[in-house]
């Protein structure tokens, strides 16, 4: 299609243009300036066009008629000829800030289900294309989990939901609108009676304020909350040991002594990216000087399944979950927690050493229970927290952050009675997918077609949004204006980056809606609440508070304020019934069925996400799906084993054994996987897989990834339940996985000490190296080069990277942070099957110990380590890897050729290669979020790390403009920058009060494979542990 | 030129002493005979059966590759099974077995003709057609083996507005070197062999168009002894030239990976090593393809069970060499006790990664078979020929990919470990190289003289064999 025709379409007033001439039409713009439509259009900059014309006009199209608009308009100035009139439309004025080819940064905060983090959004010229967390925020401080830094791609979906429709078929807003109107009169003469409202857990203050208008005008309307990964064992232990629904806000920085009984609190939940830095700045122990005087925490871990969490623990114990509440009863019992009846355990000398532990650290200890605990394992940590006399220490209890928190599971059960009393005439689902989430016991789906009205707002036309007469685009919270607080109840304001490139709208719109009849803007709907919230003296004095907030990125003063509590008496009031029930369900021989939610893709929300599905889950590094996860023991029962290798073998994937997986009557088929560290006997699943209506990338009707595991989830049992089957079905699945080979082979790429090595002998991990090398150069007086070394001496920078251990978490933060910034194409299940993904930094996993008795975990990120003595360099038979005068190891793509002989000979291999054409050229969409200061790399051409040289050069010019030199921390590597733990510490070594000189430095600094004389410019500090000397025997 | 001219120079008396007759010579000919055999395989015989379907083997198998290549430039080198770490596998296999290949021909035709091995006249041409051809499939793999195969010519030394050379520390720019230069040289040293025996084509042949072909390939040969004294000198001069890149192609080859850091392919011992295993798969392929030839065209007087011999001696010796290769790296890897090499080496013999049927078929195949040629009566016997030939061959592919895959596919981190499988794609290219040979190789026994006539009437008693030298 002609684009320029497609344009006078979209724009009627442009059409009046055609057929002047150029020199009319400049006149004309200017003319046409006070058009308010016009300057509507004008404001809208490059993307909000892009996606007016997705498919006829590419940018380099866009470029090209914009280069031939303005030569044009130039040469009308000549008059040599009337010139066509065009449509595209410069700046006129610029707007302030902007500087071509310098990008902005706007703070937000995106919403996840239980908190929202702060962040700091990069716009290229109007295109928001990367997510940094924002400093000032509780619960990021600089750091981005896998999530935030994936949002940007969702942003950028095509798939997401692009028009309101009505049974599938195309409607606009105005047909909505008429809908929703008719809905509420209806039910407005019965006091809402009728009108049912299902939502996630409500996070933003505004919404909050709304829904409770809207509730007072309809009293007998009904709102319930659903939440797939929800936290109604503590939400009902707060209840019954505090009277009150309370949320944790734990004080990591406050305890000598964790114990968590399957908590991933590293990884996931609310505030995870706080804890994980609080945690970690407790073990770090790296600093030169003072090595015999450091101090560490300890933490002990509890679980069924090996989490990021139970990776990093001192002392970490695989249970099953119902021996989990059996362990807690006697941890509370040996702890003389009132009520606590003491339990046969098998682990006696364990919990005897930990509570011992627990006992020497009171006030300075902390015990927490994950989200899967069931309530009377909650109530037990809280009574041995207040007994220890941890409440108010490590542990403080605030207002939930959510809206009328409810147990969630009661709250969907309500509703589904209602349907089956008939009482449901409406039902409006707000942003929830509950036909793909709900229990399966509760049957949704078949009582959801019983309501006359169904109405669902969502991102994406998902399987409820299939079950739905009307559903709603919803706006993606880079379009949108909302609030959501973090999870210590600070506020923040979240601030579009971009028109909504869909027609998407905000619940708060409509929900507005609902109230008034008509349509209001968003921004108006948030500003009113806070204007109504700060009470403002005047215009002037909110317009300031806003500004700021929206500028800061948090609300001052916003955050909860710590509530006094004491323990009900009546704490233990069910406990024992409770407890009974458990043990009751806790058969011995009975397998059991650990479900959780998946570390990537979560409850499913984000399972047409590239980025996230591409990303090996932390421990498995499984990807592109999910599988029945066994520990070695538990297969071997079941006689099931490693099926074959796919193409790329253990950096690959396997043809896996497939499995039935039977409980309660309910079926469902996946394959399974064999990973250590799993408790025997259980069989773990993760939920998000097996969907039918995510898109083209997390699963269709057509093609579906893995298995869904809510088909076997109940209302009563929605984490764990015993009794599972498990029957092989003969035939095998393809499975892929880029690190299966566990093990470390005794050649220590990651080297682990313990607290008391570290006192003793500091430099532990580098003793073997620096013999070895002491006896090469007693060998040779010569420099192990023949060639003549490089010249670094100031003023040239010597770039280096520090990797700390002990501090990495396994979060994968770094990977998607890379794959982000970097423009690295996702290249799919088959291709990561035979070891082709493109990750230009890789989180390696290592299993210490046997594999049916794994006693450590490790993570080793991996980027490019920019050897000094580069083995790719000498290889490469073009000069396409060359040493920079900076020392990075610098890939030309321009000149690569790909024979690919740097990939073989690079130790540590880093590089990466493009098979095939995986760059996304074409899609119009797609390509916006590409950092225009990184080369989209072609077909047959080798990458892999730069050390974001992009940023490094940005801090050089700026550095050089105002006559400085570049600052120690001035340059943040995109993983440096989103890691929760500050593990990776990037700078200029020639700088001596730098902190990666700091860091080279310690004496925990050591290299990878240096026996090899690369001389890796990224280096690492290991692994020291605090293992308690009493379970060290 | 007439063929008056050439029963002249045929009808030559001896000037000097006789050499003794070799039994290598063909026993009841004359020059009439020989010359009126050879050249009849071309201008006379007609096109068979079995060429035609030989031909349409080849052909097919040659144009899966064309697609196969067609399909490879449009997708990319994805098609193939290579990933990451084993970025290289079939192809470079296959360069490296047909570049091995190509190792006989100039063998036989260069240092063989230094050390007046009389026995090499019946089959130098076959053999040195065989390498031309072998090379010219052990080069497209290079190539195509590129992730943008169209700027293969940065990898040459040309001048250039980017005043861009290529990194002569990279093997691969000495690859381009060796393999090139041996192509030439090989060609060279090919064509102006057969430079006489073109002269006899086109003076014996009929048609107009032979004539003309012939003609102008003969590049005006009179066969006068001003021609012969240059010739001898030019062929001398070429096979002193070839000598050296007999052991530098291949040695040069194997620093492709002896140049590498990795373990495996770091050993010094890969030079002498890989030149022991070219020569040995070039005449277990010579072999192959002279005992049909020698049926098919009738000419088991020029290729006597006596040559068939002397290559089994050749064969078992450079099996032995090739076997002292193995041992040399087990040795190494063992004695080392380098940890990585160490675990590459039994990771080979025992196979955690499953690759220990190769390698033990590579042992059987290249150790253990050729000793039968211990026995001289097998040495003797076809069809021991033929399947042990068969079974080098097999050997020394499957020899090449494991060095390369079994290095690569565990070398130092663990966490990188992985698998090479190939893709059907990969036996089609390497299938459909030997299509192209094929092809190659059917065209030259139809168009050119199989064997040296002026050389086996050299052998004759009587004549003045000019490879005696002057």
């Amino acid at each position: 299609m002609n684009p320029r025709k497609h344009l006078h379409a979209e724009h009627p007033h442009l059409a009046r243009l055609a057929g002047r001439s150029g020199r009319d039409y400049w006149r004309s713009l200017e003319e046409l300036g006070g058009d308010p439509s016009f300057q509507q259009m004008m404001m809208r900059e490059f993307p909000a066009q892009a996606t007016v014309w997705p498919d006829s006009l590419s940018r380099r199209q866009f470029l090209s008629v914009m280069g031939a608009s303005l030569a044009l308009a130039g040469l009308s100035g000549c008059s040599v000829r009337p010139a066509p009139s065009t449509e595209i439309v410069p700046y006129v004025s610029r707007p302030e800030e902007l500087v071509p080819g310098r990008p902005l940064f706007f703070a937000s905060a995106m919403p996840h289900h239980d908190e929202a983090i702060g962040v700091l959004v990069e716009s290229h010229e109007g295109r928001p294309t990367k997510v940094e967390g924002n400093p000032d925020h509780p619960g990021s401080r600089g750091a981005t989990d896998v999530y935030v830094q994936a949002s940007i791609l969702s942003l950028y979906d095509p798939d997401r939901a692009a028009t309101v429709t009505h049974h599938a078929q195309a409607r606009t807003w105005d047909d909505a609108a008429t809908m929703l109107r008719s809905a509420i009169d209806a039910a407005r003469g019965r006091d809402g009676a009728g009108l049912h409202l299902l939502t996630g857990a409500i996070l933003s203050p505004v919404l909050a304020a709304q829904l409770e208008q809207l509730l007072a005008e309809f009293p007998r309307a009904v709102r319930h909350v659903w939440e797939p990964v929800h936290n109604d064992g503590a939400y009902r232990a707060t209840q019954q040991a505090f009277g009150r629904p309370l949320e944790p806000a734990y004080g990591f920085t406050r305890a000598d002594v964790v114990v968590s009984l399957d908590a991933d609190f590293l990884i996931s939940g609310p505030g995870h990216l706080r804890y994980a830095g609080d945690f970690i700045d407790r073990r770090r122990v790296s600093s030169a000087a003072e090595t015999t005087a450091t101090t560490m925490n300890r933490l002990y871990v509890v679980e069924p399944v090996i989490s990021c969490t139970g990776a990093k623990a001192d002392h970490r114990l695989p249970l099953r979950d119902a021996d989990i509440a059996r362990f807690v009863r006697e941890l509370a019992a040996r702890l003389s927690v009132e009520g606590a009846a003491a339990a046969s355990n098998d682990h006696a000398a364990w919990i005897a050493a930990v509570a011992d532990d627990l006992e020497a650290h009171r006030g300075r200890s902390l015990v927490l229970a994950g989200p899967r605990q069931p309530a009377a394992v909650h109530q037990l940590a809280i009574a041995i927290n207040d007994r220890l006399g941890n409440l108010g220490e490590t542990v403080r209890y605030i207002e939930p952050i959510q809206w009328r928190p409810a147990d969630c599971t009661a709250s969907l059960r309500e509703l589904t009675e209602a349907i089956d009393r008939g009482e449901v005439e409406t039902l409006l689902m707000l942003d929830t997918n509950p036909v793909y989430t709900a229990p399966a016991d509760l049957k949704f789906a078949e009582r959801l077609e019983k309501v006359p009205r169904r109405i669902a707002m969502s991102a994406y036309r998902d399987e409820t949004a299939e079950l739905c007469d009307w559903h709603l685009p919803q706006a993606h919270y880079l379009e949108a204006w909302s609030d959501a607080r973090a999870y210590d109840g600070t506020a923040s304001i979240v601030q579009p980056l971009i028109e909504p490139l869909h027609a998407g709208r905000t619940p708060h719109e409509v929900v507005a809606f609902l109230r008034t009849g008509q349509w209001t803007a968003a921004r108006e709907l948030v500003r009113d609440v806070w204007r109504d919230r700060w009470k403002a003296a005047s215009a002037d004095e909110f317009d300031r508070r806003w500004q700021t907030s929206l500028h800061d990125g948090v609300i001052a003063d916003s955050q909860s304020e710590p509530q006094s509590v004491s323990l009900a008496a009546n704490w233990n009031q069910n406990l024992a019934d409770e407890l009974a029930a458990i043990e009751a369900e806790c058969k011995p021989a009975a397998l059991e069925l650990i479900l959780q939610p998946d570390p990537t893709v979560y409850d499913g929300r984000w399972a047409n996400n590239g980025w996230l599905q591409e990303l090996p889950k932390p421990l498995t590094k499984l990807a592109w799906d999910n599988a029945a996860i066994m520990s070695p023991a538990t297969a071997k029962r079941l006689g099931l084993e490693f099926g074959s290798y796919a193409h790329g073998g253990e950096h690959g994937g396997y043809h896996m054994p497939e499995v039935d997986l039977s409980l309660d009557g309910r079926t469902l088929r996946t394959a399974v996987w064999i990973m250590p560290g799993h408790a025997d006997g259980t069989v773990a699943l993760s939920l998000g897989y097996g969907r039918r209506h995510a898109g083209r990338v997390g699963g269709d009707e057509q093609v579906s990834l893995g298995a869904n595991a809510y088909v076997l989830r109940t209302a009563e049992r929605p984490w764990s339940a015993s009794g599972l089957q498990v029957a092989a079905t003969g035939q095998r699945r393809l499975i892929a996985c880029t690190q299966q080979h566990h093990a470390m082979e005794d050649r220590a790429p990651v080297r682990v000490g313990t607290l008391d090595e570290y006192h003793n002998s500091p430099r532990f991990a580098a003793q073997p190296d620096e013999e070895r090398d002491d006896d090469a150069a007693r060998r040779s007086k010569d420099p192990l080069t023949l060639y003549e070394e490089y010249d670094y001496a100031p003023p040239k920078h010597k770039w280096g990277m520090s990797i700390d251990l002990s501090a990495c978490i396994g979060c994968n933060a770094c990977v998607v942070a890379c794959q982000a910034e970097n423009n690295i194409p996702v290249v799919g299940k088959e291709q990561v099957s035979r070891g082709r993904e493109m990750h230009w930094i890789r989180v390696d996993r290592y299993v210490h110990g046997s594999a049916e008795e794994p006693d450590g975990f490790y993570f080793q990120p991996l980027p490019c380590m920019h050897c000094e003595n580069a083995p790719c360099e000498y290889v490469c038979p073009v000069e396409a890897t060359v040493h920079s005068a900076e020392g990075l190891n610098d890939m030309v793509y321009n000149r690569c050729v790909g024979t690919r002989f740097c990939s073989n000979n690079c130790p540590y291999k880093v590089r990466r290669f493009n098979f095939l054409a995986f760059a996304d050229f074409d899609s119009p969409l797609r390509r916006l979020q590409y950092n225009p200061d990184v080369t989209v790399r072609s077909r047959g051409v080798m990458e892999k790390c730069t050390y974001c040289v992009q940023r490094i050069r940005h801090a050089e010019i700026d550095a050089d403009v105002e006559g400085r030199k570049v600052r120690d921390g001035e340059v943040l590597t995109a993983c440096q920058a989103a890691c929760p733990t500050r593990a990776i510490v990037f700078g200029d070594m020639n700088d001596s009060a730098s902190v990666i000189a700091g860091a080279k430095h310690s004496p925990l600094d050591y290299g990878l494979l240096t026996e090899l004389n690369t001389q890796p410019r990224t280096t690492y500090l290991a692994v020291v542990r605090n293992p308690n000397p009493a379970l060290e025997a | 030129m007439t063929s008056e001219a050439m029963r002249i120079d045929t009808d030559r008396l001896p000037a000097e002493a006789e050499p003794p007759p070799s039994k290598y010579a063909p026993a009841g000919h004359t020059f009439t005979s020989i010359t009126e055999q050879i050249s009849d395989i071309v201008l006379k015989r007609p096109t068979g059966l079995g060429w035609l379907a030989s031909m349409a083997a080849g052909h097919t198998l040659a144009l899966v590759f064309v697609a196969v290549v067609i399909y490879l430039l449009i997708t990319g080198v994805g098609i193939w099974g290579i990933d990451i770490p084993v970025a290289w596998g079939f192809t470079i296999t296959d360069f490296v077995w047909w570049i091995g290949i190509g190792h006989a021909g100039t063998l036989i035709s260069a240092i063989l003709l230094l050390l007046h091995q009389r026995w090499r006249t019946s089959i130098n041409r076959i053999a040195e057609a065989m390498t031309i051809f072998a090379v010219m499939c052990a080069g497209l793999f290079p190539l195509l083996h590129l992730g943008r195969p169209w700027f293969f010519y940065w990898l040459l030394p040309y001048p250039n507005t980017m005043r861009l050379w290529p990194q002569f520390r990279s093997a691969l720019v000495w690859d381009v070197f060796a393999v090139s230069t041996y192509f030439t040289v090989s060609l060279l040293f090919w064509y102006l062999g057969m430079i006489p025996d073109l002269a006899t084509l086109r003076d014996r042949t009929t048609s107009r168009l032979g004539r003309q072909v012939y003609g102008a390939m003969a590049m005006g040969w009179r066969n006068s002894a001003r021609h012969w004294h240059r010739y001898e000198a030019a062929y001398l001069l070429l096979g002193g030239l070839a000598t050296p890149l007999v052991v530098s192609v291949h040695s040069v080859v194997s620093s492709d990976f002896a140049i590498s850091n990795v373990p495996g392919w770091h050993e010094t011992v890969f030079p002498p090593y890989f030149v022991a295993g070219a020569i040995f798969s070039g005449f277990a392929m010579v072999l192959l393809l002279c005992i049909p030839i020698r049926h098919i065209y009738r000419l088991k007087d020029f290729i006597t069970v006596d040559h068939l011999e002397v290559m089994a001696r050749i064969l078992l010796a450079t099996s032995l060499l090739t076997s002292y290769g193995y041992l040399s790296e087990q040795f190494g890897s063992w004695y080392g006790q380098e940890e990585v090499e160490h675990y590459v080496y039994l990771n080979r013999m025992i196979g955690w990664g499953q690759f220990a049927s190769v390698s033990w078929t590579v042992f059987f195949c290249n150790t253990i078979a050729p000793q039968v040629f211990w026995i001289p009566r097998l040495r003797r016997s076809e069809p021991v020929l033929i399947v042990v030939s068969l079974l080098i061959l097999l050997g020394m592919w499957l020899e090449r990919y494991m060095i390369i895959t079994t290095s690569l596919h565990r070398d130092y981190l663990p966490s990188s470990w992985g698998m090479f499988q190939p893709t059907i794609y990969d036996y089609l290219t390497f299938f459909g190289s030997i299509g192209v040979f094929l092809v190659a190789f059917l065209l030259f026994a139809r168009l050119l003289p199989m064997m040296s006539m002026s050389e086996l009437r050299g052998q004759l008693h009587g004549a003045h064999a000019h490879e005696e030298g002057r």
